[in-house]
């Protein structure tokens, strides 16, 4: 693992969720290969991911589309001996360069999981604040405070649980658990929000209150999404990858990607028609 | 079928899903049946023969059920029976030592169960009276002593094999390496200690610390094991969500990993205590015995609470009763340190386990 000692925060900005100048944000992906070991999991992407906008990646089981994001905020090397070699651009600065700190990427580059994980020893408060307290920021009660509730109401949740900020995270519905989720990785206020199948354990009605946020967060985000779902990326997306794979033991790959309606009306490949009719073959 | 057509009224006795039932009483009947049997085999002899009647009792009532059963019900809840019959009597049988060792250890305890016992000591005591105090303050000391050595140390190896040396030679060595200290003789323990402290302070040296150091061996691999195997149980989604956030590794372990495991590892430092606490041997070799209290652990010999007992035992004075009394006194009082300390322990773990941290 290459975590760096806590290194001094790069900025300190004062809270605010959306980066409303500077930096577009815009995600160049490079010639990037993912291993885990030796084994090559995903080979040759190259992609750009529009700023502003959901990116939504699709494709069967085990072809690398999990794998893919967690590479677009280093997380993939958690895992021993995973390692990537190609370029990932997040505007114009090589995540995989040289001196570059995993830690302060993820800072600029927030994700939710699969499954929602809030910190079971914290209370819905605590949860929120904790990108922000474990990084050693002080953080005085007032401020605190609106930053709960910003991050709360930008998860469509605050009005639900501000009676109960005290209590522990984990006694909320999975829906909630995932929204609080949400929040706690725009509290850290990241330029770009990567969403690992966010709604597969979800019921359809948080499902729909999470694709209405993810509508909502693209004004100030660039968000990436994985989904199962293609009426999910469909609804939600403005561009959309489509990744397969040859067989077990291959390396998956992008088949192709462009506009939403244009891949899931008029796409380019046989591979992709087939997918996107439920013909997957 | 519609749901307008009436029902068939059940058949009385072609069901397939309602059987005959074994009920409590038949039970009762062959649960009395054997223990009456269990009483005829010493019967003639007019003395209770306590272990043939017990055995001879549930061998006659796991026959006994099975056959019942088998005739009333079937071949499987029989053999369902059976099992359950197997199962309780094997429990029955593991609890009564326990009990009956409790129940002599009050019994005798409770003989010198005074004040007197809890405020002297032995310093000029040869015959009745004396008291435990300076072993109570001795072998809290030399425990105390040893759990701040070793919660360090073990904690600190329990981050390293879990957190960081996953799948390394480095970690799989020392993994090894704990696993034998586990099972290392608390006397290798005691004489390791002793010799130690000899080639440091000279020959004969008897101190509270040497004892402490002996307790350390044998707490830490337990430590170690049972630390290892929470912070194991903390999901790997928590860390992760950490790391997306952030947070750097080491301050992920601090404030994430450590919280949310921390009732376990509490759980496991004082088994490990308890473990170390009745010690005899070790603390016999390093750190002795001594008639009045001392608390100084740097200087000098101590009493601690197993070796006391150990002493009353085998040195009881005159008259022999009054040390024996002062033994298994000594014996309960230690019993009720573990249990004083487990408790502690449950609820300390119950207040830190979840929910928020305000």
């Amino acid at each position: 693992m290459t975590d760096r000692v806590d290194t001094p925060d790069t900025e300190v900005a004062a809270p605010s969720l959306a980066p409303d100048t500077g930096p577009d944000n815009r995600i160049v992906v490079e010639n990037l290969n993912i291993y885990y070991g030796d084994f090559l999991a995903v080979k040759d992407v190259n992609m750009v991911i529009e700023p502003r906008s959901v990116t939504a990646l699709i494709g069967p089981s085990g072809c690398g589309k999990s794998t893919f994001i967690r590479s677009l905020n280093r997380m993939h090397e958690v895992i021993d001996g995973a390692h990537v070699k190609g370029s990932v651009y997040v505007d114009g600065e090589d995540l995989y360069g040289p001196g570059v700190d995993p830690v302060a990427v993820r800072r600029k580059v927030g994700m939710v999981f699969q499954r929602p994980n809030p910190f079971p020893t914290m209370s819905i408060a605590d949860n929120v604040l904790a990108g922000k307290r474990l990084n050693s920021r002080r953080i005085n009660k007032s401020d605190a405070e609106e930053l709960v509730e910003k991050s709360l109401r930008g998860a469509n949740l605050w009005e639900e649980v501000k009676d109960r900020l005290d209590k522990p995270g984990s006694g909320l519905s999975g829906g909630q658990q995932q929204r609080l989720c949400i929040a706690r990785a725009i509290a850290v206020e990241p330029e770009i929000l990567l969403m690992d199948e966010p709604c597969s354990a979800l019921d359809p009605i948080s499902t729909l209150a999470i694709e209405q946020l993810m509508n909502e967060l693209k004004s100030t985000y660039t968000i990436v999404i994985v989904t199962h779902n293609m009426q999910q990326a469909a609804r939600v997306s403005n561009r959309t990858a489509f990744f397969t794979i040859d067989g077990t033991g291959q390396p998956g790959y992008v088949v192709e990607m462009d506009d939403t309606d244009v891949m899931f009306s008029n796409p380019k490949q046989q591979s992709t028609i087939d997918y996107v009719t439920g013909r997957f073959g | 079928m519609t749901l307008t057509e009436e029902r068939p009224a059940p058949a009385p006795t072609a069901s397939s899903i309602t059987a005959d039932q074994l009920g409590r009483g038949p039970q009762l009947a062959v649960m009395i049946g054997a223990v009456a049997l269990g009483a005829l085999s010493w019967a003639n002899e007019g003395e209770p023969n306590w272990a043939r009647w017990i055995i001879v009792s549930i061998l006659a009532y796991c026959v006994g059920i099975y056959v019942v059963s088998r005739v009333v019900e079937g071949p499987r809840r029989a053999l369902d029976r059976l099992m359950a019959a197997i199962v309780t009597s094997a429990f029955l049988l593991v609890a009564m030592p326990l009990v009956s060792l409790v129940w002599t250890v009050i019994e005798r305890g409770t003989n010198r169960f005074d004040t007197e016992f809890f405020t002297e000591t032995m310093r000029g005591v040869v015959g009745e009276g004396g008291g435990i105090y300076h072993a109570i303050v001795g072998t809290l000391i030399v425990t105390g002593l040893a759990t701040l050595m070793s919660v360090p140390f073990g904690l600190f190896t329990a981050i390293y094999l879990a957190e960081y040396g996953h799948g390394t030679k480095l970690a799989k060595a020392i993994q090894s390496m704990v696993d034998v200290m586990t099972g290392i003789p608390s006397i290798v323990a005691g004489l390791f200690a002793y010799a130690l402290f000899e080639l440091m302070f000279g020959p004969g040296t008897r101190s509270g610390i040497a004892g402490a150091v002996a307790l350390t061996v044998l707490m830490t691999p337990v430590i170690v094991r049972s630390a290892e195997e929470m912070l194991r149980l903390v999901p790997n989604e928590l860390r992760e969500a950490s790391y997306a956030l952030g947070v750097p590794k080491w301050k992920t372990i601090v404030k994430v990993v450590l919280p949310t495991a921390i009732a376990g590892i509490i759980t496991g430092v004082v088994l490990a205590i308890a473990r170390v606490i009745g010690e005899t041997a070790p603390l016999l070799v390093t750190v002795g015995l001594a008639q009045g209290v001392n608390w100084n652990p740097f200087d000098g010999r101590m009493t601690t609470l197993p070796v006391y007992t150990y002493y009353q035992y085998v040195q009881p004075g005159i008259p022999p009763e009054a040390g024996q009394d002062r033994a298994w006194a000594a014996a309960l009082v230690l019993i009720i340190i573990v249990m004083v300390l487990f408790t502690a322990a449950r609820i300390l773990s119950s207040v830190l386990k979840p929910k928020g941290l305000r």
